[in-house]
């Protein structure tokens, strides 16, 4: 359904961030983006969801199909109206308004009443804590709650295909958990969903395939078992080492960057 | 209020009464204009995060329109003659404001929209060069003379209790209350809270499929037409004897203190703000004149809202209303 094939991105001219990044999110399934810090994940999200203009940045090569369709070039609420939502880096949430607005302002490209409706109860039903909390104002929700409200507002749209960027990042385990279970219901409810995670234990956990990036380009992909069985994967992205212990990562060479959580 | 009152009547019986019940009505309805010039001016600033210097230009080019309309082309009032004059007079003006917004409009799709992404002060020279603009072809519009608006009030006044009150002043209040009600109301429609998202996280609103140039188009249509309202009854009595000038215009930067001390990003502020100069203007105007204070110079009501706006900032430096994280200009 979506088909990223030899993305280049050069922000302001000059910083060439993805180098010919290939993916897929086939019909229907969970697809884990895995990478880095600064891999250029985010930048991919930009790139599908046309928000690079405002970053200062420019797709030089490649293109993005979606269910056959290119996209890129399209501004984003012509994307979002194709049906692909986001849930930004960091929840972004509109904190000065209340959590019913919020929702209501995921739901602006849906114009149709009934289906508006038909959303906020299925957000209601996936995040049953916000339903006592809808005049509340957003930004008064706890950390969990506000991902919470970003992801159903994001659903407001109605989307066939839902990206996370990091949806888990500064949760409680427990949350995570949450998060994570929810993302599976979201997926069964027929939405194909691309997530972005550095939490790549949670991510491959729910996943029916994944790719690694690095510095702006897929260096690994295959199905969760195989990078789950896989030692440099092991190493840097679950905090394992063959032997069970951590090991610095200036020794093994290819990986550049360390991983937030192994710090 | 009362203790106010109760010590001017205790100094000087009933003429102090009247003197501070005259000061606080007409100091309500010059609020009124401020704050529909403050609202309209806080509108732009917080969709767009530019503060609009055409602002007052727009003012007057409103000013102009309604005269137009209702004194030589009679428009739409001779279609609907059977209307009392007064609906007919506020109909040039409804459509006045309505083509101002449309000029609004179409100024931002074709010198605001290309700036995007460049410097905010580069986008504010922009406002700069717009108001020299429209300024000089508004004058050429109203021409030699000041042009009266043609308002079925005119310098009609009545008596509630001590005070006298101006027809046009109870006339600026309810149209005031009216857009004030209508500015609500669309903050709670579905282009209303995209305007507020876009305020908020113009990124964030963006992800959301809420196109930011369309909500800064609109932005710009209703502060153009609230800038219109503020400038034709700002061309009425009392404001004004003789009707829309080439000093309309300069009118809307009296608004500028009114932001200041709302704070610039707060619409309740803006309309408190309008309120509080207006009242500060208006009791200079009545108290601090006379042998006693001959020392401050004539016009010192117009350097009034200022002192108001230095004392406010020096206690609260974000405003009465305003956020502390605010972006510079
Ligand atoms: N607006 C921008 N202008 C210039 N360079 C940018 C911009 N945004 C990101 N970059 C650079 O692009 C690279 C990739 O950034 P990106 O945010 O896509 O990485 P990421 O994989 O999402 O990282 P993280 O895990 O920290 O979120 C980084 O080196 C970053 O510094
Ligand atoms: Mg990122």
């Amino acid at each position: 359904m979506l088909e990223v094939a030899n993305l280049e991105v050069v922000y302001n001219d000059v910083v060439l961030v993805l180098r010919g990044l290939s993916l897929n999110v086939p019909d229907g399934e969970i697809v884990a983006l895995l990478g880095a810090n600064g891999a250029g994940k985010t930048t991919a999200l930009r790139a599908i969801t046309g928000i690079l203009d405002i970053h200062e940045g420019d797709i030089t090569k490649g293109s993005v199909t979606f269910d056959g369709e290119q996209i890129d070039g399209k501004d984003p609420s012509a994307i979002v109206r194709m049906g692909i939502a986001q849930v930004l880096e960091g929840r972004r949430i509109f904190a000065e308004m209340t959590v019913d607005d919020n929702l209501r302002a995921g739901a602006f490209t849906n114009t149709n009443k009934a289906s508006i409706t038909a959303a906020h109860e299925r957000v209601m039903d996936l995040f049953p804590v916000l339903q006592g909390r809808r005049k509340d104002s957003a930004g008064y929700l706890s950390g969990g709650e506000q991902q919470m409200l970003a992801i159903g507002r994001a659903l407001m749209a109605d989307p066939k295909l839902l990206i996370l960027d990091e949806p888990t990042l500064g949760l409680a385990p427990m949350l995570v958990q949450q998060i994570r279970d929810i993302i599976v219901d979201i997926n069964r409810q027929d939405v194909s969903v691309l997530l972005i995670e550095q939490n790549a234990n949670m991510a491959l956990s729910i996943a029916n395939y994944g790719y690694i990036m690095e510095t702006g380009k897929v260096v690994m992909d295959g199905d969760p078992q195989k990078l789950l069985g896989d030692e440099d994967v092991k190493e840097f992205y679950l905090g394992l080492h063959s032997e069970g212990e951590r090991k610095s990562f200036r020794d093994v060479k290819h990986y550049k960057r360390r991983k937030r959580w192994l710090s | 209020m009362m203790p106010a009152i109760l010590v001017f009547a205790e100094a000087g019986g009933q003429e102090a009464i009247d003197k501070f019940a005259n000061a606080t009505s007409s100091g309500i309805a010059l609020g009124a204009i401020y704050a529909l010039l403050a609202l309209g001016l806080v509108l732009i600033y917080k969709a767009t995060q530019v503060l609009n210097f055409a602002h007052g230009a727009l003012a007057a080019l409103g000013a102009f329109f309604a005269a137009y309309l209702a004194t030589v082309l009679n428009f739409p009032g001779r279609y609907a003659t059977f209307l009392p004059l007064t609906m007919q007079w506020l109909l040039s003006a409804l459509v006045a404001v309505l083509i101002t917004a449309l000029v609004g409009l179409v100024l931002e799709r074709l010198a605001i929209r290309p700036m995007i992404g460049e410097p905010l002060f580069s986008v504010v020279m922009i406002t700069i060069a717009l108001d020299i603009v429209i300024r000089t072809i508004t004058d050429d519009f109203i021409g030699n003379n000041p042009r009266p608006l043609g308002d079925p009030w005119g310098a009609d006044v009545f008596n509630v209790g001590p005070a006298i009150i101006a027809k046009s002043e109870v006339a600026t209040l309810i149209v005031t209350l009216i857009c004030l009600i209508g500015i609500a109301l669309f903050f709670r429609s579905r282009y209303g809270v995209a305007m507020r998202a876009t305020a908020f996280d113009q990124e964030a609103a963006m992800a959301q499929g809420i196109s930011a140039g369309r909500i800064f188009a609109l932005a710009w249509a209703i502060g153009a037409g609230l800038a219109a309202t503020a400038g034709i009854f700002s061309s009425l009595f009392p404001r004004s004897s003789i009707g829309v000038s080439n000093t309309t215009a300069f009118f809307a930067f009296r608004a500028l203190p009114a932001i200041v001390i709302g704070g610039l990003d707060s619409i309740t502020g803006a309309v408190v703000g309008g309120f509080i100069v207006g009242l500060a203007e208006s009791y200079a105007g009545a108290y601090l004149v006379g042998d006693t204070w001959s020392f401050l110079g004539l016009g010192f009501a117009g350097v009034m809202p200022y002192i108001v706006m230095l004392v406010v900032l020096i206690v609260r430096p974000y405003g009465l209303f305003g956020t502390e994280e605010i972006r510079r200009v």
